[in-house]
């Protein structure tokens, strides 16, 4: 009480004349920043008044009415953990029960390395969070490496790498010609690359591409990787929601694993399970031996801590209740490949609807590629025109999120594209 | 597996060459080696042949070694770590007053009734969990910045505070720092001796250098306000000067609000950027508003500023990292930037913050029955630190007969106590009487009961007198 009256004192005596010496400011030389150009479009499509409008931007699933979508298995957790008793820190390192099975998703049920405690994991930030500990904790232990990038990719994986102060390259990986992947440009910048280079990899559904490697390309770019001694560091966001099977989505992993490579892997539920907001992942590295796992996991947490101390608790409990119980796992296995049908459906009705309104152009490609993004061929300016006149929000790489695409708007999506691209 | 068998497995493999394939299959994964390359065959085989050929076992040879081999166990962080080694411990009477986390007089981790709560409502609700933008809930930005200036302010009604919801206060300060490093690079941040052991993890990781000015006095366990000023004084103008708003962390030694103004006075004389870390607010003295008061004051004299704020210990939401960074700025214009920059600093970093913790501030403090709740529980919390160092007091006086001055005890503040025990003297506590705290000698009365006060007192009183 007596503070405050003696704030209040102070306050009307200095505030004047101390206020008019200070209409300068620090912040002088700050600039607005870019709009990101990935959440901008959802900010402009919000603003939007037209009843007509489509959001096939960003990318979060929606259901076929284009609601956002929260799992049963997932309310179902939480009914479970609502008011619990305890939200005490977790380890810097996170929820043990949840980085378990995390590992059990991406290195196999049975793993001999889990068996074995070859791999150094800790509870990450999603993939965003996963992907940025690795990028520190490579420019801290291996400071003279650079990290090799596809192109396309997506945007924040330049951001993150550059913040970590990493050195980019790129390699070649979409070819716009086919829509497809260009693998002998890609095959040539492995073995171009120095020995032992870095290479970010995306280990299903390709993000803003949908174009992945066959299994048996997979197959040679993990032999030309041994051959050259490369690091494979893989960004896994959508295992299950690809195919519909995680364990096929994890095939690349796997036949790298296979190969005898040592990896690091970025995984994140915000798509597969919906927990976008949560901001669950995982972020491992697999090692020689178990005393190496243990050194590399202290030091993960290490950069962890002064970045935000221990990671949330609550996606983490979500995960852990549904992967740790059968019944609930096994819902969840059912409901992500409702995602993923929907979404291939999606993919077939927009290129026959395509094909049916006689467009000469080939959108094989649309099927041809898988998950969430359609990297449809559309030029930035055919991109402009579909928002200003169509009132189609996407990004001005021409990335489709087949997502935003129901069974109600297909048909005009449909229209409008080929309106846009039948001169072209 | 040992040397003998790695050879025997490697005359194997060269014996076989053209093996079967299940020779290969028991290899793989486990040929451990020494480090020395090997190489059972200078052939080339076709990359694209599908077999499984002896090439594969020089292949899993070649790259068997780690591209981190040279990467060494990280030191056990020293506050996180003293919990580990509390848990390790199998004596009955151990007690656990290192972390800062708050726990009732059972000792029990708590769950304040308002969270659980807003919990249910949530769960009821049913609302989605689509990605937040990436400053955050834009009603927690809202209730948060109120909280800390009032709603009345006038940085607040000018729409002069840049707010972006952070990772609880390590996230928030790590995002400040960022913005400095980018933004005022070579600019240095003083921070007092001592502070909370991950400030300077913060600020070197962010690659912002910092130094120390002097806080804590060990002659008076109090403030050593001179140094203090001096060492403000002295540093490059336009400096940033990290202030803990309430109950510092690791001494409870705060200024008086005379102190303050003198602070704000030298901060404002060399141009100087005050950064407040406000992580206890209401815990402090039991009021919002009064725990408050040192940035209102700043921010009333029209300075600039920063202020990290965190709800792991007022709303006891630990584990849902939740808090903000806010930067005051002149005018609105300049704080719409400096948010947008801010922006820009966390997208690389986890891309937009978790959700959880967000919805439960916003529902506690915008509905004002679960407000006026939450106060009363805070009062509760903030009143049992209180009791607890008034029994502890009492415990010390009684006990000890050499006429030392305990009474830093009760002019201290916050969860936490700067003992004035040195790190042998910290040791003492641990290794004989199974006290864990931290080597600086603080200890969380967070972590204490009325009950165990005694106990504790004895603790002191022994590794304050027998041991150097």
């Amino acid at each position: 009480m007596a503070f405050r009256a003696v704030m209040s004192r102070r306050v009307t005596n200095r505030s004047s004349d101390i206020g008019a010496r200070w209409m300068s400011t620090w912040w002088g030389n700050v600039e607005p920043a870019a709009k990101d150009p990935i959440l901008g479009v959802t900010e402009a499509f919000l603003a939007d008044p037209s009843p007509s409008k489509v959001n096939v931007g960003v990318g979060a699933y929606r259901d076929d009415n284009g609601k956002p979508v929260v799992l049963e298995c997932v309310r179902e957790a939480e009914r479970r953990i609502a008011g619990h008793s305890n939200m005490e820190y977790l380890p810097m390192g996170g929820s043990v029960k949840m980085v378990e099975e995390t590992l059990k998703l991406a290195y196999g049920e049975n793993s001999e390395f889990i068996k074995d405690k070859r791999i150094a994991a800790v509870q990450s930030l999603s993939g965003t969070g996963a992907c940025r500990l690795f990028a520190d904790f490579q420019k801290r232990f291996r400071p003279d490496s650079q990290i090799y990038i596809p192109v396309p990719t997506w945007a924040n994986h330049h951001n993150i790498w550059r913040d970590a102060q990493v050195p980019q390259r790129t390699f070649h990986y979409y070819l716009p010609e086919t829509r497809g992947l260009d693998f002998a440009s890609l095959m040539d910048d492995i073995k171009n690359a120095p020995n032992g280079s870095f290479f970010l990899l995306h280990a299903c559904a390709h993000n803003p591409t949908g174009v992945d490697p066959t299994e048996e390309q997979w197959r040679e770019m993990s032999y030309q990787f041994k051959a050259k001694g490369h690091f494979a560091f893989f960004d896994m966001a959508y295992q299950g929601f690809a195919s519909g099977d995680p364990e096929r989505d994890a095939k690349s992993i796997r036949i790298f694993l296979e190969d005898g490579h040592l990896i690091g892997i970025a995984q994140s539920y915000a798509k597969n399970m919906g927990l976008y907001g949560q901001r669950v992942g995982c972020l491992s590295v697999l090692c020689e031996d178990e005393k190496q796992a243990v050194a590399v996991k202290s030091q993960l947490q290490q950069l962890a801590r002064p970045m935000y101390s221990n990671p949330p608790l609550h996606g983490a409990l979500i995960v852990s209740t549904i992967l740790g119980d059968p019944e609930l796992k096994n819902l969840w296995l059912k409901e992500v490949k409702v995602m993923a049908d929907r979404i291939i459906g999606m993919r077939t009705a927009l290129r026959e609807n395509l094909e049916k309104l006689g467009s000469p152009l080939s959108w094989e490609h649309i099927t041809n590629q898988i998950g969430m993004f359609c990297y449809s061929g559309l030029t930035p300016e055919q991109v402009d025109r579909l928002t200003s006149e169509f009132h189609i929000y996407l990004t001005r790489n021409g990335r489709i999120s087949m997502a935003g695409i129901t069974t109600g708007n297909v048909g005009y999506l449909a229209n409008a594209i080929n309106e846009v691209s039948k001169s072209a | 597996m040992t040397s003998t068998s790695t050879s025997t497995m490697l005359s194997l493999a060269s014996a076989s060459l053209t093996a079967s394939l299940s020779v290969h299959e028991n290899l793989k994964g486990r040929l451990k080696l020494g480090g020395g390359s090997l190489s059972f065959n200078k052939e080339k085989a076709n990359p694209f042949i599908k077999t499984k050929s002896f090439s594969r076992i020089s292949m899993v040879a070649a790259i068997k070694v780690s591209r981190f081999e040279g990467v060494t166990m990280a030191p056990p962080d020293p506050i996180l770590g003293v919990s580990e080694a509390f848990k390790a411990d199998n004596d009955q009477k151990k007690l656990n007053l290192g972390v800062g986390a708050y726990r009732t007089e059972e000792l029990q981790p708590y769950v304040l009734n308002v969270v659980k709560k807003a919990e249910n409502l949530m769960v009821e609700r049913g609302e989605n969990k689509e990605y937040l933008p990436i400053e955050g809930l834009a009603a927690f930005n809202k209730v948060t910045a109120e909280l800390l200036f009032g709603a009345s302010n006038p940085v607040i009604k000018e729409q002069r505070v840049a707010t972006v919801q952070g990772l609880s206060g390590t996230g928030s300060l790590r995002l400040a720092a960022a913005l400095i490093e980018r933004y005022f690079p070579g600019a240095k941040v003083l921070i007092s001796s001592p502070t909370w052991g991950n400030h300077k993890n913060i600020f070197n990781d962010a690659r912002v250098p910092w130094s120390e000015y002097r806080y804590y006095d060990p002659k008076t366990v109090g403030l050593d306000f001179d140094g203090m000023i001096a060492d403000i004084k002295a540093a490059p103008e336009g400096s940033f000067v990290l202030l803990h708003g309430c109950a510092h962390n690791p001494t409870g030694i705060d200024p008086t609000p005379e102190q303050w103004e003198k602070i704000a006075d030298v901060i404002q004389e060399k141009n100087h950027i005050p950064f407040f870390d406000v992580a206890y607010q209401g815990f402090a003295s039991g009021s919002l508003d009064a725990d408050a008061g040192s940035v209102r004051l700043f921010a009333a004299r029209g300075m600039e500023l920063l202020v990290a704020q965190s709800y792991s210990k007022n709303l006891g939401l630990y584990a849902e990292r939740i808090g903000a960074i806010n930067v005051v700025c002149t005018s609105a214009d300049a704080a719409t930037r400096v948010k947008s920059q801010l922006k820009r600093l966390a997208r690389p970093m986890y891309s937009n913050p978790p959700i959880h913790g967000a919805k439960i501030v916003a529902n506690v403090v915008g509905d004002p029955t679960l407000f006026n709740e939450w106060k009363a529980e805070m009062e509760m919390m903030a009143g049992r630190i209180k009791n607890v160092r008034q029994k502890l007091y009492d415990s010390l006086t009684a006990k000890d007969k050499s006429g030392k001055d305990w009474s830093f005890i009760l002019k201290q503040i916050g969860m936490f106590s700067f003992t004035g025990l040195n790190k042998a003297q910290s040791d003492n506590m641990t290794n004989k009487w199974h006290v864990y705290m931290t080597k600086d000698g603080r200890i969380s009365l967070a972590g204490l009961s009325l009950a165990k006060c005694e106990y504790l007192a004895d603790a002191i009183i022994d590794s304050y007198h027998n041991v150097s």
